[in-house]
């Protein structure tokens, strides 16, 4: 049974990590916007060749 | 002809969508309303732009009245005020620009780069409204950059006083970190908890310890971290002798932790580490939840952020930037089409049609003569006019407003909620049950006592309580915003429900804005109608767009002769006849000053036909509003105005003793404080910059506009004119929300008893705590959002 000290080291290493690149995405301004992208996925990427006005 | 007109009529401008009432403008088969909507077409085209307009229809907005210039921003304190960051090349600024409303807007603004290559990057935060844009400063200058963006009809609103940007600044508290913390390590400490619920077995008691320990490694950083603020804020409050709810919650948090420890390390029990991280957990949560912000609103502006940053001062015969702080007496300024009026001022030069909606609510522009003062904050509209500064900016009528103390008293100390009145007589309870516990139990048994102490403790940590506030606040709040109607924060709900007295402004407030009417009984004849008609429609003054409102469309003849003369009126000569509509001076060549009303006289062939007057119209709903006297509601009504509305207004507010003409913004403000001497609570209801000391002063302060993106002076809460008759609904509501707290308060005080007979004799299972408290949170948040719902469907307000 001794392999469940192992396993508990496991599982809160990874929560861990998931912890941390959380704490990275919200310094780095990620959850700063929520709302314009997505109307920015909505909008065509520039067509070079495109003649329309 | 007739035919044509009629197309030309109908014809919307391809750029904003108005109607088009000339043919003047027409680009690529493309009809457009004014000249700056066909030059923002013009400059998107010649930039391969065009996509702009394929996502929406009409995605610009009008263009016909501007005139700006941008000089001020080549002076180098400006600059430095305005701009984030800057190193040897990269520049980077944050601005506001009020007109992003559609994707089209979205798309345009961050492909400014295409138009001019030095502008590196542009962002668009759509919510708030702003742009961020990074460029190289040697190659394009701060006010290249705004003319760019004005000539392509996004004109920046620029103002040192800059409280969007400031109130959207990232949060400093990091709530949201303390909520992840919090919930990873409840997360860990719940699963950690299982096994020990479950039993473990006599042989895996090296595993009990294991799991105690770690899970006291997860409550550190819950109590160090993630709680840390509740222990502050007890202190903090203790040091001022008030007992607020953080005290117990404090406590509770404190008691947890040190009774865990030592229960895990000393007893080799599980301890409560459980039901302290959720506790804390819950408790942030409850704290995020009663924060809405709202990001295109501002609830703290003031005239500041309503002026310009600079004003063109004459030196020399010679035009010179100057900002507003060193305006000074005797200066002469020139104020363009569409600025505004820094400063009351002596008008020098030009004609002065002044535009005072922002300060007054009157939407029609007033007309000055030389060498009258016209005080601060009106709009010219037309020409560019030469004053003559007579008082410096903050000591003009209007801004010496804000030298009064209701702008710099705090006015949150002077209403307790509900919560912090009782959260005094909870605190002292319970620490006379908690000591009474422990003094009970110790001459048979110390540590009995010491436990039945720290169980009180545990078990009346008022985690329901704290909790049954923000969410059934949070809940009111968004009812509210549902219906247009947007509160500063939760407090204002319960200061609304304490509300007994009503004041209002009049113009604009309960008279409709964009919705005169024209009340004239001119006895015309279809051609007479026909010639009135087809010389005001070629008018952009509100008073001829009005006429033509009211005379219904029709066709339009051709017009030999056409003259506007600005302040006066037209000259028209259609088909031989000469007509003249205009105001006195135009028609009587005197002028008969009328106020507050405008009347338009009419002369055909020097034949007087009559006159037309605006007569305002009220807010739907007026009446239901009115209607609160019979609840138990004052009404007043303070107004600006001279009183020849009085007998229309008194039909509706019953007597006339209410209703009080000719204020200052200052009488205002000194009304609401007498009511308030007299023990009332005020709602001031109010919407320009007239009434901001009244807003302020006032229990609730409510700025109504017809355009929440707009100005509005600061205020507790701001409506949208179109819920102007939900208002008796709302202070229902508001008072059904107070309601609801009281009585989930009831029931979280039954669950704290129900646990403190447990505590008190000293047997509190981990376990028991466990479940009590999630149970109890659970039944109380969700009591109040289904209460809160049902009184919101019962004042029909979902």
């Amino acid at each position: 049974m001794s392999i469940l000290y192992f396993l508990i080291g496991c599982s809160v290493v990874l929560a861990l990590i998931f912890l941390c690149a959380f704490f990275w995405a919200q310094r780095s301004g990620q959850n700063d916007d929520l709302y314009t992208p997505s109307i920015r996925i909505l909008l065509d990427d520039d067509d070079e060749n495109d003649t329309e006005k | 002809m007739m035919i044509i007109s009629e197309t030309i009529n109908k014809t919307q401008c391809y750029h904003c969508g108005d109607d088009c009432l000339s043919t003047n403008y027409i680009v690529d088969n493309k009809t457009f309303c004014c000249f700056g909507c066909k030059s923002v077409y013009q400059v998107l085209s010649v930039n391969k732009l065009g996509n702009y307009y394929s996502y929406n229809d009409h995605p610009g907005t009008n263009r016909a009245n501007t005139d700006t210039r941008f000089d001020y921003l080549n002076e180098p304190d400006v600059i430095a005020e305005l701009i984030d960051y800057r190193d040897d090349n990269i520049s980077m600024i944050t601005l506001y620009i009020p007109q992003i409303h559609c994707s089209s807007c979205l798309w345009l603004l961050e492909q400014l780069h295409k138009m001019n290559l030095a502008i590196h990057y542009s962002r668009v935060d759509f919510l708030k409204k702003q742009l961020n844009v990074r460029f190289d400063h040697h190659k394009i200058n701060l006010q290249q950059l705004v003319e760019l963006l004005y000539n392509i009809g996004y004109e920046p609103a620029i103002s040192l006083h800059d409280v969007i940007k400031k109130q959207n600044a990232p949060n400093k508290d990091k709530l949201i970190q303390k909520i992840a913390v919090a919930g990873f390590c409840f997360g860990n400490v719940m699963l950690l908890s299982f096994p020990e619920y479950f039993g473990i077995s006599v042989y895996e008691q090296s595993f009990r310890h294991f799991f105690g320990w770690l899970n006291i490694l997860f409550s550190l950083p819950v109590v160090f971290y993630s709680g840390r603020d509740y222990f502050i804020s007890a202190w903090h409050n203790l040091k001022n002798r008030v007992l607020n709810i953080d005290f117990p919650l404090a406590l509770g948090i404190g008691v947890l932790f040190i009774r865990s420890v030592v229960d895990v390390f000393i007893n080799n029990d599980p301890g409560f580490t459980d039901t302290l991280c959720g506790l804390v957990f819950f408790l942030l949560i409850g704290k995020f939840i009663q924060k809405k912000t709202y990001y295109h609103l501002s609830f703290e502006r003031d005239y500041r952020s309503f002026f310009p940053v600079a004003v063109n001062v004459l030196v020399d015969g010679a035009e010179k930037p100057v900002s507003l702080s060193q305006l000074n007496t005797g200066k002469r300024i020139i104020i363009r089409n569409n600025e505004i009026i820094p400063a009351d001022a002596i008008l020098l030069k030009g004609n002065a049609i002044v535009d005072f909606s922002f300060v007054t609510g009157e939407t029609l522009p007033v007309s000055k003569t030389l060498g009258e003062i016209i005080y601060a904050g009106g709009r010219q509209t037309g020409e560019a006019i030469e004053l003559e500064v007579v008082k410096s900016v903050s000591q003009s009528y209007l801004t010496q407003l804000w030298n009064n103390e209701a702008f710099t008293r705090d006015k949150d100390n002077s209403n307790q909620t509900f919560n912090e009145k009782i959260s005094k007589y909870f605190s002292i309870i319970l620490l006379v049950i908690a000591f009474g516990a422990l003094f009970f139990w110790v001459p048979f048994d110390y540590k009995r006592g010491l436990a039945a102490f720290t169980s009180v403790l545990i078990v009346a940590c008022p985690c329901a309580l704290a909790l049954s506030t923000p969410f059934t606040m949070a809940a009111a709040l968004s009812i509210f915003d549902r219906n247009l109607f947007y509160l500063k924060n939760t407090r204002v709900v319960e200061q609304l429900a304490s509300v007994d007295t009503i004041v209002m402004d009049k113009t604009g407030t309960i008279t409709n804005n964009n919705n005169n009417a024209i009340n004239g009984s001119i006895e015309m004849t279809a051609l007479q109608q026909q010639l009135i008609y087809s010389a005001c429609s070629n008018s952009l003054h509100p008073l001829s767009k009005l006429i033509c409102k009211h005379l219904n469309e029709m066709p339009k003849l051709t017009i030999d002769k056409y003259e506007e003369i600005p302040g006066k009126g037209i000259i028209a000569t259609i088909g031989g006849h000469k007509i003249l509509v205009g105001n006195s001076s135009l028609v009587f060549a005197q002028f008969q000053q009328t106020q507050g009303v405008s009347i338009v006289h009419i002369l055909i062939d020097d034949n007087y036909l009559g006159y037309f007057t605006t007569q305002h119209t009220f807010r739907t709903g007026l009446r239901d509003v009115a209607k609160l006297s019979a609840r138990h509601y004052d009404l007043f009504l303070l107004s600006g105005d001279q009183d020849h509305e009085k007998k229309s207004l008194m039909r509706l507010f019953g007597s006339d003793s209410n209703l009080l003409f000719n204020q200052s913004p200052q009488d205002k403000l000194d009304f609401i404080q007498n009511l308030q001497t007299q023990n009332h609570k005020v709602m001031m209801i109010g919407d320009g910059l007239n009434d901001s000391g009244a807003l302020k002063q006032s229990n609730v302060g409510i700025a109504i506009t017809d355009d929440v993106n707009n100005f509005s002076p600061g205020s507790d809460a701001i409506l949208d004119g179109r819920s102007f008759k939900k208002i008796p609904a709302f202070l229902g509501f508001s008072k059904d929300a107070v309601k609801v707290i009281h009585i989930s308060f009831l029931i979280s005080l039954m669950y704290n008893l129900a646990g403190l007979s447990y505590a008190v004799t000293g047997n509190l299972s981990p376990l028991f705590a466990a479940i009590l408290m999630p149970v109890s949170t659970v039944t109380v948040i969700s009591f109040t959002s289904i209460a809160t719902h049902l009184f919101a469907r019962k004042r029909k307000l979902i």
